[in-house]
């Protein structure tokens, strides 16, 4: 055996190795729509909420009436269905020109690691809507999608957990701060999004 | 130059045992079909394999149906695990002789 050879040799391992438990076809641009997604949702919020009372006039209450409530909800699930599908897309597209199936064992426990804390997490945060605790619903969005990025990049490339790590020090931060919560929704969201949307585009593309 | 080959796992001779033993190591288990997808092996070439390193007791095979289409995974032994960074050292430390 030559010593090329055994490098070649090695190197074919370690990138078997990687290659079969970690899904590197994620796309970095799916991250930054998903941000812009989120901008433009937390604008379409921020409007509303605001329109509702005069722009300089004090309130004292920061969320009021169903209608506003709903349409709030309606927002967010448009966002997170619109990032969602981009998202899908995007991959699938990155997926084949990589050669790689995106529908294999290590997508489907990247998917299955991210459904469990995601699924408990907007569970819990219904649970809070219904029962009217609007203050911590911004904090827990913002930690249980945190704890999902952390439970999922065992699967993929590290730049997911710290982003991971962010998002739940911010919902931390939001918590601690309550009122504030459209701010941080756009900087975990949108501006966190976006950020390391081109950290990956641009270190893995 | 003439070098010791007795260090070396003789299950591990063939290329494609040895790329499904790095797969089955990194992952708690794989399946049949993703592992011939993966290592671009046909049907009858990846099975002789993987019996061969079952016979060696280096893998375990779970056989199971999802719906009616039959699913079997393969999962690394401690034993294959063991073999297989046994194998690994011996590589690198070929490595280190021929630079010494």
């Amino acid at each position: 055996m030559q010593e090329k050879d055994i490098y070649s040799e090695l190197s074919s391992i370690r990138n078997l190795m990687e290659r079969s438990s970690k899904f590197i076809s994620l796309s970095g641009l799916s991250g930054i729509m998903a941000g812009v997604y989120s901008l433009i949702g937390a604008f379409i919020s921020y409007k509303l909420v605001y329109s509702e009372q005069g722009f300089m006039q004090y309130r004292d209450l920061y969320l009021n009436g169903l209608q506003l409530l709903l349409k709030l909800t309606g927002i967010g699930a448009a966002v997170l269905v619109l990032s969602l599908i981009t998202g899908i897309w995007l991959t699938i597209r990155q997926a084949r020109k990589k050669g790689e199936k995106f529908w294999n064992p290590v997508s489907k426990r990247l998917l299955v690691n991210m459904a469990i804390p995601l699924t408990t997490g907007g569970l819990f945060i219904l649970i809070m809507l219904i029962r009217g605790e609007y203050a911590i619903i911004c904090s827990a969005c913002l930690i249980f999608y945190g704890l999902a990025l952390i439970a999922g990049s065992h699967y993929t490339i590290s730049a997911v957990k710290w982003l991971g790590f962010s998002e739940i020090v911010l919902g931390l931060v939001a918590a601690l701060i309550p009122g504030y919560g459209i701010v941080f929704w756009t900087i975990g969201f949108g501006i966190l999004h976006i950020l390391y949307g081109s950290i990956m585009h641009f270190k893995y593309n | 130059m003439k070098i010791s080959l007795e260090s070396f796992d003789k299950a591990f001779e063939n290329r494609l045992r040895l790329q499904i033993m790095s797969v089955l190591v990194a992952n708690a288990y794989y399946d049949f079909n993703s592992l011939k997808e993966l290592l671009n092996a046909t049907d009858g070439n990846l099975a002789s394999h993987l019996k061969a390193l079952e016979k060696e007791e280096y893998i375990t095979v779970t056989k199971s149906f999802i719906g009616r289409k039959p699913n079997t995974q393969y999962t690394a032994s401690a034993k294959g695990i063991l073999a297989f960074k046994k194998h690994l050292e011996a590589l690198e430390n070929l490595i280190k002789q021929q630079k010494g």
